[in-house]
């Protein structure tokens, strides 16, 4: 408590508040290293865990290095970003317009609206055993999946982004003579883009939570295959070091959106 | 607060094309869903280059009307011929100003005054620039127009209007959410502007006094039955224009009247 008034705003507006933020991160980063090497204390103390103690932050920190330095990580992410991209990809080229129209045909909502709750209730990945059958390649199998699972987050975003654009500047695009393509472009994209970035942004998180357990079907690369490969070579070092990287890489993919949302937002906040 | 603007000439960046008159013939009108027709019969003719005010209380159709002259309601029966072509739909040169200004607030100033020419596959940053200086807004071309004042708002929203080359301009009550001050000195400039550049002008209100400030014609509808009730001419000059003029208070008088009257 002494402390916390000793560095009251009004001493150090300015330090204060511009550290604040990252300050806090490394709070919160330092209590999360803490658990984990707690955790870690604990099984190397059991004896029943104690095999699995390389889960700890020094081997697990030692092997990432190694596996940065020897281009494993890359090996291991590329495939994996190229999944997820391409399904992202077809989810946003299906979701978008979808959304868009969904958002402006009252009757089109009404028709679409419960069969597409009852779709985006089921878990993506209980379409696994048809997407194995319905695609020649794992891959595609994959990127279904992944798609399925985002384009939800993507369609609903935008249908209600669209559905809150204010009817005046329909009618004032219309009164100035605009094509359907001008309202599209310089009206409805425009008005919704941040809400079509907010819909990605979530769907993003999932398809990158389904991404990893996908991985686990028959393909031998991406970031699910390496967590699987080292569980069963035993290697609990080379595991959780790739947990590390899937929490990096989403944490960056996320950072990248937030980004964009932050650029396109048109809203004065006042 | 009271802006003078030059005098037509042959050298004027913005200077007037065409004039139009509008006629107005057996136009009727009956919302889906709505017990009786809005509008019941209406015969209009309006002079080039003149401005008419359409007088009503909400629910007499005055708003309708406009709605269907600018072609963004089709009416149920007659026609509505604007310098003798039929209106089919919306056109950049019978334009329409709102209540809300309703601009873009992902552009600046300019893009928004520039729509027009745009959705017309048109770019003339000079047209753009010389009608931004006409309404006073040179200085904020380049500015988010989520930084202007109602006021600045709203001579963007007719910059946008005028930016296309209208010869018709319509207004939908667009000064009501302003302040006192700022409604006059709006209602004075958009009337100097139309008269500048030659332009028809038809404008709805339920506010006689501007009426009597920017119009040459008060067109009363009457509540109810969907018809002109009373139609005359205001014989004000410019400088009696003023609610500091008595000329002006004793047409307000005449016109208030007319009004009270037509309400029994």
């Amino acid at each position: 408590m002494t402390v916390a008034s000793d560095i009251s705003p009004t001493r150090f507006p300015l330090s204060f508040s511009r550290y604040r933020g990252l300050m806090n991160a490394g709070i919160g980063m330092g209590a999360l290293m803490l658990l984990w090497w707690l955790g870690g204390r604990a099984v190397a103390a059991s004896p029943d865990l104690f095999a699995f103690s390389n889960f700890a932050p020094a081997p697990t920190m030692s092997r990432l290095w190694v596996m940065i330095t020897s281009g494993e990580v890359l090996d291991m992410a590329i495939p994996s970003l190229y999944r997820v991209g391409l399904g992202m990809l077809i989810a946003v080229l299906i979701g978008v317009p979808l959304g868009i129209l969904i958002g402006r045909i009252a009757q089109l909502r009404e028709i679409t609206n419960i069969p597409f709750q009852f779709l985006r209730m089921i878990s993506p990945l209980s379409w696994m055993p048809i997407a194995v059958m319905a695609f020649d390649t794992w891959d595609g199998a994959i990127i279904f999946l992944i798609a399925v699972a985002a384009i939800w987050p993507i369609l609903f975003a935008t249908a209600a982004g669209v559905r809150r654009i204010d009817p005046a500047w329909i009618k004032v695009a219309r009164n100035l003579g605009a094509s359907r393509w001008h309202m599209l472009t310089t009206v409805i994209l425009p008005a919704v883009a941040t809400d079509i970035l907010t819909g990605i942004r979530l769907a993003l998180g999932v398809a990158w939570v389904v991404l990893v357990p996908a991985e686990y079907l028959g393909v031998t690369s991406g970031l699910g295959y390496a967590i699987n490969d080292a569980r069963d070579t035993l290697e609990y070092d080379r595991l959780s070091a790739t947990v590390v990287v899937i929490g990096v890489i989403g944490f960056a993919l996320d950072m990248i959106c937030q980004k964009a949302i932050a650029r396109l937002n048109w809203m004065r906040s006042n | 607060m009271q802006h003078a603007y030059p005098a037509p000439d042959m050298a004027d960046p913005v200077a007037p094309t065409a004039k139009a008159d509008v006629l107005v013939s057996g136009v009727a009108h009956t919302y889906v869903a709505a017990d009786g027709p809005v509008l019941n019969g209406v015969d209009l003719n309006i002079a080039p280059g003149s401005v008419a005010a359409l007088i009503g209380r909400s629910g007499s159709g005055k708003s309708t009307l406009l709605h269907i002259i600018a072609g963004l309601i089709k009416p149920s029966q007659g026609s509505v011929r604007i310098s003798g072509n039929y209106v089919t739909g919306p056109s950049p040169l019978h334009v329409m100003m709102f209540q809300a200004p309703s601009l873009f607030p992902w552009m600046t100033v300019a893009q928004n005054a520039a729509l027009g020419l745009r959705y017309a596959g048109q770019n003339d940053a000079g047209r753009v620039r010389d009608i931004l200086a006409l309404v006073d807004l040179s200085a904020f071309a380049d500015r988010n127009v989520q930084d202007l004042s109602g006021g600045q708002q709203q001579r963007v929203a007719l910059a946008r209007s005028l930016v296309p080359s209208p010869d018709l301009l319509l207004l939908d009550e667009p000064f009501s959410a302003l302040d006192m001050f700022t409604r006059q000195s709006m209602q004075r400039d958009v009337r100097a502007i139309a008269k500048r550049l030659g332009l028809t002008m038809i404008l709805v209100t339920h506010d006689v006094s501007e009426a009597v400030l920017m119009a040459d014609r008060a067109v009363f509808l009457k509540s109810g039955a969907g018809v002109i009730a009373e139609d005359t001419q205001i014989g004000l000059h410019e400088a009696e224009r003023s609610t500091e003029s008595l000329d002006f208070h004793a047409e307000l008088a005449r016109l208030n009247a007319i009004y009270a009257a037509m309400q029994t």
